[in-house]
């Protein structure tokens, strides 16, 4: 279980990313949500340890993780996958997963796990994760890397950013089959309302602070109501389409 | 064979054993062992120190190795190794060589290795240069190789040259020359620490009609070290050409990279590359958040960008 009291986040040039942030992440399946620059990336990379909060404290099963490392994190079994998946020159597929895993990987595991994001290991394994991968594979690779860790806490930022569509119905799937099994706790930061439809709870993150944090079906309303609040020519327009 | 020089030659030449096919093995600037084959002949030198390897046509799916171990202080090793490679084989070849410094001397090896590549023969030249010393050794370990290689038409050439640790001053030369519908590869590799100094020239005249050169150098700079790399292709007929030097900069280190084309047609085609930089930030983060500390993560990063 994650629980995150008070935290908050300002950047160096004084700008409030996140404000007094108090949730408990306890279900299975929870989807962040919220408008684009509400704070979604900055509270994942506050959770990995990647950006240290400026106040407030995060707690893992009970343990405060505060000012542990992005490497004891991990350690702990915190998984992040970036929503921009990172290039390297000279590491190959196997490589990486097989450092996601903590052991070398057999060609049996890397086929299980990335035939789950629609790859076929034998086509990838030896390949540089690199500029000679298109963006959506590379983002495939990502979400496997995050699979192969099989974490207590699995987070992953818009997984469905950059990847064609037929990809996202299968990786619908993968996620229904993720919450079917008991593989600890899943956070997500997604926009799609597939995503949204298996969560067992969605955290609505509104400029920088939690808006709404309930079941899909108490938030849905509050996300949709949302837009009336903004600008009559933004409203307006939504109207018309 | 002592210890030093066995744990050298798995270094530089991958050799547990004695190798299968032909070999010479040179240490401290005499040859310690030999072996030929029906079809390859090696030679020793008359005029110079050094040999000649002499690959009869048609030789299919033969190996040489031909390491070199230099474990005496102050010891200068000079050599001329000329190799000859029969038209239409299919051959490679490992060099290599490895000083263990143990005292106050300089130790150095300096080589000129030249190729002459037969019409449609297919080559793979392995060398990788390693150098290591006792605690107390202040001496300091040289190399300064210098490879010239002809590939006559069709011939191809697959190089992989690679110096990672130990080497105190390089001085690398390479120079070819490309008939029609010859290939050339080269695949360089260099990692400098401490006051270490790597200077490498490439030159490849690319002189027949389609004939083509690739030369990927990727090095890694650290501590107070200094590389200087140009890389030259002359484009004199219809060819194809690509150079490309990829840096890692660390600490205080220095790089130099100078990737240079001429044309002399209008049906050349080349391009050059060149990007020196420090190890990004986000694929330290990325292999941190995997569990890796920032150390061993930095290690992963620069092994495999000098695979």
């Amino acid at each position: 279980m994650l629980e995150l009291q008070n935290i908050s986040y300002v950047t160096e040039d004084g700008k409030t990313i996140l404000k007094d942030i108090n949730a408990k992440i306890d279900d299975h399946f929870v989807v962040i949500t919220g408008p684009n620059g509400s704070g979604k990336s900055t509270l994942a990379k506050v959770i990995a340890g990647i950006n240290k909060p400026s106040s407030g404290r995060i707690l893992l099963n009970g343990e405060d993780i505060t000012d542990l490392s992005i490497t004891e994190r991990a350690n702990k079994g915190i998984s992040y996958a970036f929503q921009q998946p990172v290039r390297f020159k000279g590491l190959t597929v196997k490589d990486l997963m097989s450092l996601a895993a903590g052991k070398e990987a057999s060609l049996n595991e890397l086929c299980n796990l990335l035939s789950e994001v629609g790859l076929c290991a034998k086509d990838y394994i030896n390949r540089d994760l690199d500029g000679s991968l298109s963006g959506g594979e590379l983002k495939r690779i990502e979400i496997a890397m995050a699979f192969a860790r099989n974490s207590a806490l699995t987070l992953f930022d818009e997984p469905e950013a950059g990847i064609d569509l037929w990809s996202f119905q299968k990786l619908i799937r993968v996620f229904e089959k993720m919450v079917a099994g008991n593989d600890g706790n899943i956070l997500i930061i997604s926009h799609q309302e597939r995503i949204i439809d298996i969560a067992d709870k969605v955290l609505y993150l509104k400029d920088g602070q939690v808006a709404k944090y309930d079941t899909k079906e108490n938030v849905l309303p509050e996300i949709m109501g949302g837009a009336a609040s903004a600008c009559s020519v933004l409203t307006d327009k939504m109207k018309e389409d | 064979m002592k210890t030093i020089e066995q744990n050298i030659l798995k270094e530089v030449a991958g050799l547990d054993a004695l190798p299968v096919g032909a070999y010479n093995i040179r240490t401290n600037g005499k040859s310690a062992a030999r072996n030929t084959t029906a079809n390859i002949d090696i030679v020793t030198k008359e005029d110079k120190p050094g040999i000649d390897i002499i690959i009869k046509p048609g030789t299919i799916n033969e190996s040489v190795h031909i390491p070199v171990v230099v474990s005496q202080a102050g010891l200068k090793d000079m050599v001329y190794n000329d190799f000859f490679i029969g038209e239409g084989s299919d051959v490679t070849i490992v060099a290599g060589c490895g000083i263990h410094s143990c005292g106050d001397a300089d130790s150095a090896h300096d080589g000129i290795h030249t190729f002459y590549v037969g019409k449609n023969a297919k080559i793979r030249y392995v060398e990788k240069h390693y150098g290591e010393g006792d605690a107390d050794a202040t001496g300091k370990r040289l190399m300064n190789p210098t490879t010239v290689v002809h590939l006559d038409e069709g011939a191809q050439m697959m190089m992989e040259t690679s110096q990672i640790a130990g080497i105190d001053d390089t001085n690398r030369v390479t120079e070819a020359d490309l008939a029609a519908g010859a290939k050339l590869e080269i695949r360089d590799s260099i990692m400098t620490t401490g006051d270490q100094t790597a200077d490498a020239y490439f030159t490849a005249d690319l002189n027949g009609e389609d004939c083509s050169c690739n030369i990927i150098s990727r090095t890694v700079a650290k501590g107070n070290s200094k590389q200087h790399y140009t890389s030259t292709l002359n484009g004199n007929a219809r060819c194809a050409g690509h150079t490309e030097c990829d840096s890692i900069i660390m600490d205080n280190a220095y790089v130099h990279a100078a990737p240079q084309l001429s044309a002399a047609t209008t049906e050349a085609s080349l391009i050059h590359e060149a990007a020196i930089g420090k190890i990004a930030g986000e694929q330290l983060i990325k292999l941190m958040t995997l569990g890796l500390t920032e150390e061993e993560a930095e290690e992963q990063i620069i092994s495999g960008f000098l695979k």
